[in-house]
């Protein structure tokens, strides 16, 4: 590995843990909220070196054309995150909802949260992966858990038991991939390096590469939030700060995705195993037609989103199990499109939960009238969330619809009737929040909205021109996928 | 004498499928941490022959956490746990013991058609370790889905993660087992932790999970 690639992704790891260290021992909130921006914006600037220098790899740590895309994206809304949660926890603090001894907590943890899905994009063993994927699992379940309602504890408990258990369905996977390699490339580091592993692949054991899989898939899938796993997903997005909620469904979601689309490789390169794709179509579609159904239901306006973000993460995971250039890009533009667009939902939801002193759907009224800013960036968040045109997700969703049609009509069926039922739903609540005699205000609020705005230009600009480097290189990565 | 270490070694990982099927049907919290405590020796055993049988020096680490932190360290905390939270007489109603023993038994002849056939050409010890040890994540799955109870849930948890271990110390020189082992005894320290510094009794009147849902009412 040249210097300073090393430099560079050992920086990315690096920082965020310092960071987390710092944060630790300062006191005043204020500043630690200031040292949680710039570490994160550091980081964010790592990140993008990446994209110029070229990708290698040596050590724990390695880089190639599909890592970097998530890198780049989990650390721009990393930092954008950060932005927005300085307002949030100033907000917080004043209302008394939280003390200033747990905001350093949450600061440590939210540098630790990234630190660990870096360390899991970068790994360039399977075992590390895993491990980095644990310590985020332990952080958010933490941070979940901040306001020790009894809500907030029952969420980050389920959160934990459903998230612990996947892990170990995970682990057990890992295992049995080394058992696969092991005859092949030697006892050692060697059996779970994925660029050995990748080039090895065709000799390994098929019968024992299915097995693992159909653990990875379910472990991993669990984090993923791909139903019938998902029941941790609402309540976690629900009962934790909302700066955390923006960080899972933008960020947390797409890494153990990524560890499934790694292993997903793995068996596309070996012949004789089953084809990974059915499994994950099937996940996908399930988790969207339940979600969409589950939409009408929900009363409480972050939970709506969090069941949005299963509908997403089953589409994500439906294109990229149907495979092939077409589908690939469109499931990677998604990713990037849903990334941003549910982040910049839950930035505005967070401090429209704050201006209204709840989370209830019915109790929220009128927000275009009272409060302008924050209710019109929800409506543009929900009309580009439901995918219309002309921003990012319609662009995406439309990719994954057309390929989906050209390959296996029968399979666009399911899908777009799930997309009708949920642009239903979420079209349907929205007019209710939105429009119409306001209710009243419980108290004011600073908000931040430059992550809003930065967020959903990004969305529109996708949409009516996606500039020609992006698309070479996600046509790169969708060619690595297979 | 290569036949007898493999015996040794089976004969240890079955002692462990046995003892989780102990905690499947223990009903009682004291008599539960107990099996468990016997589990977690006889983990430390087999990860000790593993090290003994592969020359793999850092397994012996791995055994000794399992001794250390899973039979000394997490039986007194739970017991101080069960004591502290007034639980420890407690017998939990355990419906259909014969079912779910009947379950068991499926899920450990599905662990080895599963694992057998996919695994022929390892060897012999892996082979069949790994099978025992996919039989004992079933069952430890298996107890936090029938069990009400959150102490019954971790110690379910944990039988399943003792399989784990099992199977990552059966696989022949896997790196990283020792950083994994240490990575899964951090996540059940916060499990245990959180039990008790979240005071689920404080919270909810009782540690049935039943008492959870009840918080659910009135939310969707």
């Amino acid at each position: 590995m040249s210097s300073d690639l090393f430099l560079v992704s050992n920086a990315l790891v690096g920082i965020p843990a310092v960071a987390a260290i710092a944060v630790a021992l300062e006191p005043a909130y204020r500043r630690s909220a200031i040292i949680n921006l710039c570490a994160s914006g550091a980081t964010f600037l790592f990140a993008l070196v990446l994209l110029v220098v070229e990708p290698e790899s040596g050590g724990y740590l390695f880089v190639d054309d599909l890592n970097i895309v998530f890198v780049v994206l989990s650390t721009f809304i990393g930092f954008t995150t950060s932005v927005y949660s300085a307002s949030y926890i100033d907000h917080e603090i004043e209302t008394g909802r939280l003390t200033t001894r747990n905001v350093r907590f949450y600061h440590a943890m939210y540098q630790s949260l990234m630190c660990a899905m870096n360390l899991a994009l970068l790994a360039s063993n399977i075992g590390l992966m895993w491990v980095a994927v644990e310590v985020a699992t332990l952080t958010t379940v933490l941070m979940v858990g901040m306001y020790r309602t009894p809500h907030a504890l029952e969420a980050a408990w389920k959160y934990f038991i459903l998230g612990s258990v996947g892990i170990a369905l995970a682990l057990f996977g890992t295992i049995l991939i080394y058992m696969a390699a092991e005859p092949v490339l030697g006892q050692g580091y060697d059996a779970m390096v994925w660029t050995t592993l990748m080039q090895k692949a065709p000799q390994f054991n098929p019968r024992m590469l299915n097995v693992a899989f159909v653990f990875l898939m379910l472990g991993y899938g669990t984090k993923v939030g791909l139903a019938p796993m998902h029941a941790w997903l609402p309540d976690a997005h629900a009962e934790g700060p909302t700066p955390i909620s923006a960080v899972l469904s933008g960020l947390l979601l797409n890494v153990a995705l990524y560890a499934v689309l790694r292993f997903k490789m793995l068996l596309t390169a070996n012949a004789a195993a089953i084809t990974p794709g059915p499994l994950m179509i099937t996940l996908g579609l399930a988790s969207l037609i339940m979600a969409a159904f589950m939409l009408y239901r929900r009363g409480d306006i972050k939970r709506l989103f969090a069941y949005s973000s299963i509908e997403h993460m089953g589409i994500i995971a439906f294109a990229f199990g149907m495979g092939g250039p077409l589908a690939n890009f469109a499931g990677l533009l998604h990713m990037t499109m849903h990334s941003l667009t549910k982040s910049a939902i839950f930035f505005s939801v967070g401090h429209i939960a704050q201006v209204k002193g709840t989370q209830r759907i019915a109790d929220i009224r009128g927000l275009t009238q009272s409060q302008p800013a924050l209710g019109w960036s929800l409506v543009a968040g929900v009309v580009a969330i439901i995918g219309l045109p002309p921003l990012g997700i319609f662009m995406s969703e439309f990719l994954v619809v057309s390929s989906t049609f050209a390959r296996q009509p029968l399979l666009a069926i399911p899908l777009v009737f799930g997309l009708l039922l949920a642009f239903g739903a979420l079209l349907l609540r929205l007019t209710g929040m939105a429009f119409g005699e306001p209710s009243r205000d419980q108290g004011e609020v600073k908000a931040s909205m430059w992550p809003v705005y930065a967020h959903l230009s990004l969305v529109l600009l996708a949409g009516i021109y996606l500039p020609s480097h992006v698309v070479t290189w996600f046509q790169n990565v969708a060619r690595l996928l297979g | 004498m290569e036949l007898l270490t493999i015996d040794i070694a089976h004969v240890l990982a079955g002692a462990l499928l046995l003892t989780s099927f102990m905690l499947l049907y223990q009903d009682r919290l004291s008599g539960l941490i107990n099996i468990y405590t016997l589990h977690a020796v006889i983990l430390s055993l087999s990860v000790a022959w593993q090290a003994y049988y592969q020359d793999a020096h850092h397994l012996y680490l791995t055994a000794a956490i399992a001794a250390i932190f899973k039979a000394l360290i997490i039986p007194f905390s739970l017991r101080h746990i069960i004591k502290r939270l007034r639980i420890h007489r407690t017998v939990e109603v355990v419906g259909g013991v014969g079912i779910t023993m009947l379950i068991g038994i499926f899920l450990v002849a599905l662990s080895l058609v599963v694992m057998l056939p996919a695994t022929a050409s390892a060897d012999p010890l892996s082979r069949e370790d790994i099978a025992f040890a996919l039989a004992i994540v079933l069952l430890g799955l298996l107890m936090m889905v029938t069990r009400r109870n959150v102490v019954s849930q971790i110690i379910g948890f944990m039988s399943l993660e003792n399989g784990l271990v099992l199977a990552a110390a059966g696989a022949n020189g896997m790196p990283l087992v020792v950083e994994i082992s240490v990575a899964f005894s951090i996540l059940i320290a916060f499990i245990v932790i959180g039990i008790f510094l979240f005071r689920i009794r404080e919270r909810f009147d009782n540690v049935e999970l039943s008492e959870l849902d009840r918080v659910r009412g009135g939310r969707s």
